[in-house]
């Protein structure tokens, strides 16, 4: 074992985990919220999935996505606006016995934690993380978020919003995550095999899940819900090669509501892994001595 | 103008117990290799030192010094004035020359210095550094090596231990080429045997430090190493002179102990690094200069409120804003105890030497795990890059072994219990009753909820308090240097000590009754200072940061406001430089003379 703490517990007794002992308490999201059904999702894959209670951790900054903790009965923290990712990097490399989820919106995610998001994502951190984007500060009841299309109105933007937009997908693939996915909140079953496939990634996976604020921008992912009338248009990865970003960033320049589903997916070195092996050939090198001689032989060299 | 005939009368040979040497150059002529080589030189001959250095915050070239106090007996600062000055080039001569005492030695560079004064009975010795150095290694080297040239010309002219410096020069270059060390060893030979002239030698009266295992370092590289010991293995942090060199080592040396260290991209995410690897369940760290920690304050509050354990270090650098990067000051004290936004419970400590830097890391971790609370370590810019000498810890007696607790909790089980200290359950942890922990920033009930309860909120905000009140009344306190009672007592923190306590030996040898006293725990203050304040006409609080818009120093409002005593008085100053013993003594003076 070379990690600094061994984290191995004794062999788990099978315990089956069920959706019911994961919920806590009842979300204190808006009637309609999209937010239901994602937490509704993600109970039944961590259920499908089968990960033990104990090892799972749920990580949130702020925003109304960001509660998300609170109706998790998980480990969880619920931090500061914009740091979810710095925090979870540092459970995730300091935990490789757990399994990291983060949930966040877009004011999180793309504007106070834009930063981190593309550092998280080359550095290829091991962790899942869930980007709730309802294109509206809903929290905060209704100013302009870095995803708000233009021309929109909000008590920031009286006249309509004049920046340009992020575009999630392609500022994803510029950073260097290794699965990126897209989904919406509607469409239950695809978010349920995109979790899935997240989770089950061995890398920095995000996925950008449309999720609507039914208070202050009820409407806004319409185009992209059959039931309202819209194309819910899957990528079909026949046609699609995950690992073609190029591709990927093409896929991304659509329209609304554009594509969903996988949009890119490598297998690259964790940072996770990368530290591991730093550390196996740094303790290999020292022949299995002490923690505590280590640093007594420090104290030698410099006599 | 070539080198002056030395007029001067032949100084006595005679023995010393200490010498002051400063080398001023520019950044580039490895200056400081001379004076670290002493450094670690005093530490094998059982002398004490103490260097101090100027580096200019240029990548490369600028105007730098190195001082380099040498003695037989206790060394508490690098010295007020010289007794000998190296000057390399004529910048060097004419910005040193007032800091060498009347009567001392001027050895500079005959080739680079053209112009001297003759004044102040100082000794002139003119030796062309430069082209000595080339014809000792053969014509075609460069003038690289001219800084071996004079560490032989001081070794010989203070009678070092030639054969214990041959051999730290070895150990040095011995990794790198073996030209590299062929030629070290040749320049420096061709200063030891350098004629200099009608120059008597000196000898040191032998080290008094007669213990064993003394090492020589500086505080940078102490407070990692004692960080390493407290069981540290997982930080996080984002480069920042002068904290920079801590991160380094640390992120170099943690791989062999199994841990992490993360370069962040930016401040606010290697403090929440540090705090997602706190709620993991590990005694993590984090670290920066002044303006670093300013961008830190949030995640500092929230580690108070959430109170997860962490240990912030902070080597102070002159401020505010990008300030003086690479000079000393002692501004963020208020900073480290109040920066941030809500009432934070937080402890903050200073190491008072560069020894201090590792036992301080330890008390860190121990307030840390104790208290489940951030600790602020205040270390500085003197501290992080002065050497000196002193007796190796004994790592077995204190050795902290990492651990991780997560064995199941019980039915009784509460993050936040309003009668006891928080102990968090880290992920990985069964919950025997099933029901799982949540951590908040939010103010919460004992299970982690959120809770804008009135009542609530005011029974968290006692309980976060409480860890003060408790740590007052566990904290030591300072041990007292000189009188316990008479006309002044002195109040120092962080590397201000050695100075101070120097400082109170003079004014006591002019008569003075005076004592002094270093605070190490400076948040919460340990209960009972009261009755030590009480022996003294006067409490003047010594520190390097500006006296503001009363009149006190941020250590003097802090006494004062705990105090309410109109006594307590402060020294300060913000020049960018290390106390002088007379600038305090000057200080001191003056207020005593108001009384």
């Amino acid at each position: 074992m070379s990690t600094a703490i061994d984290t191995t517990t004794a062999a788990p007794v099978a315990e089956k985990l069920t959706k019911k002992q994961l919920i806590a308490d009842h979300p204190t999201w808006c009637p309609g919220c999209g937010d239901f059904a994602v937490l509704a999702v993600f109970y039944k894959v961590l259920e499908k999935l089968q990960i033990p209670q104990e090892k799972i951790v749920v990580v949130a900054g702020i925003g109304c996505s960001s509660r998300f903790p609170y109706f998790m009965n998980t480990h969880s923290l619920h931090f500061i606006h914009g740091r979810a990712l710095p925090l979870a990097t540092g459970i995730s490399l300091s935990r490789p016995d757990v399994h990291v989820f983060v949930f966040g919106g877009d004011g999180d995610g793309f504007s106070i934690g834009g930063n981190h998001l593309n550092h998280a994502a080359r550095k290829n951190i091991r962790l899942t993380y869930v980007i709730m984007d309802n294109f509206v500060y809903g929290l905060t009841k209704n100013q302009t978020s870095p995803t708000t299309p233009i021309g929109r109105k909000s008590k920031t933007d009286p006249v309509g919003a004049i920046d340009r937009p992020i575009n999630p997908m392609k500022q994803l693939l510029a950073s260097g995550a290794t699965f990126i996915g897209r989904t919406h909140a509607t469409q239950v079953k695809h978010m349920d095999e995109l979790f899935t496939r997240a989770i089950e990634h061995d890398g920095f996976s995000v996925i950008e899940c449309l999720s609507e604020c039914t208070m202050f921008y009820p409407g806004a992912f319409d185009d992209g819900n059959p039931r309202k009338g819209g194309a819910f248009d899957v990528i079909d990865e026949k046609q699609h090669d995950v690992k073609d970003d190029v591709a990927a960033f093409k896929l991304a320049d659509l329209p609304s509501p554009g594509k969903f589903g996988v949009f890119y997916q490598v297998k690259r070195p964790t940072k996770n892994e990368l530290e591991q092996r730093w550390i196996d050939d740094s303790q290999a090198k020292l022949g299995g001595a002490s923690q505590k001689d280590i640093l007594k032989k420090r104290f030698e060299a410099m006599r | 103008m070539s080198a002056p005939a030395v007029s001067v009368p032949s100084s006595s040979a005679h023995t010393l117990r200490n010498a002051v040497i400063r080398l001023a150059g520019n950044s580039q002529d490895g200056i400081q290799s001379i004076g670290g080589f002493l450094a670690r030189l005093a530490g094998r001959t059982a002398q004490e030192v103490m260097t101090y250095m100027t580096i200019p915050s240029t990548i490369s070239g600028g105007p730098s010094i190195f001082q380099v106090h040498l003695g037989s007996g206790e060394v508490l600062t690098a010295g007020d004035d010289a007794d000998v000055l190296v000057a390399f080039y004529q910048h060097s001569y004419d910005s040193h020359i007032s800091a060498l005492r009347n009567g001392g030695i001027c050895l500079y560079d005959s080739g680079e210095v053209t112009e001297i004064k003759h004044e102040r009975g100082i000794h002139y010795f003119g030796i062309p550094f430069t082209a000595a150095t080339v014809e000792a290694l053969g014509g075609s080297a460069r003038d690289r090596g001219k800084n071996m040239l004079v560490l032989g010309l001081i070794c010989a002219v203070f009678g070092l231990d030639k054969d214990k410096l041959v051999t730290i020069v070895s150990r040095q270059f011995g990794k790198k080429d073996e030209s590299v060390l062929r030629n070290a060893l040749l320049a420096f030979d061709a200063g030891y045997a350098y004629q200099i002239g009608d120059l008597e030698k000196f000898t040191f009266v032998p080290g008094e430090a007669q213990d064993a295992n003394r090492i020589s370092t500086d505080g940078n590289q102490m407070l990692s190493l004692g960080l390493l010991a407290a069981g540290v293995r997982y930080g996080s942090a984002y480069p920042i002179t002068p904290w920079s060199p801590i991160m380094e080592t640390l992120r170099s040396e943690l791989p062999k102990y199994g841990g992490v260290f993360v370069q962040a991209e930016d401040e606010l995410a290697a403090v929440s690094m540090a705090i997602g690897a706190a709620f993991a369940g590990h005694l993590a760290i984090t670290g920066s200069s002044g303006p670093g920690i300013s961008l830190k304050q949030e995640a500092l509050g929230y580690a108070s409120m959430a109170e997860l354990p962490l240990i912030v270090v902070n080597v102070q650098r002159g401020g505010p804003s990008t300030g003086l990067p690479t000079s000393v000051e002692q501004s963020d004290l208020m900073q480290a105890i109040y920066g941030s936004h809500g009432d934070t419970p937080r402890f903050v400590l200073a190491p008072k030497d560069v020894e201090d830097c590792f036992y301080i890391a330890l008390e860190a971790g121990r307030i840390a795990r104790k208290y489940s609370c951030p600790v602020i370590i205040l270390s500085d810019q003197a501290l992080s890059s002065r050497i000196e000498a002193f007796t190796e810890p004994d790592v077995d007696k204190h050795w902290v072994e990492p651990s991780l607790d997560l064995s199941p909790r019980g039915e009784d089980f509460r993050p936040y219990p309003l009668d006891k200290t928080t102990r968090h359950a880290p992920p990985g942890t069964k919950m025997a009753a099933g029901k799982y922990p949540h951590i908040s920033g939010l103010e919460h009930d004992e299970w982690g909820h959120p809770s804008g309860n009135a009542k609530m909120h005011q029974e968290m905000t006692n309980k976060r308090r409480q860890k003060l009140l408790d740590a007052a009344a566990e904290f030591p306190l300072p041990e007292i240097h000189g009188e316990s009672a008479g006309d002044a007592l002195l109040i120092a923190w962080g590397s201000a000590w050695g100075p101070v306590k120097e400082a109170t030996d003079r004014l006591r040898s002019e008569g003075y009754h005076v004592g002094a006293a270093n605070m190490r725990h400076l948040h919460p203050m340990p209960n009972g200072l009261e009755k030590i304040i009480a022996g003294y006409k006067h409490v003047i609080a010594v520190e390097m940061n500006d006296s503001g818009a009363y009149g006190f120093g941020q250590l003097a409002m802090l006494l004062r406001a705990r105090y309410a005593d109109p006594k307590i008085k402060s020294v300060c100053k913000t020049d960018g430089l290390a106390f002088r013993v007379r600038e305090i003594v000057t200080g001191v003076e003056k207020h005593l003379a108001a009384n």
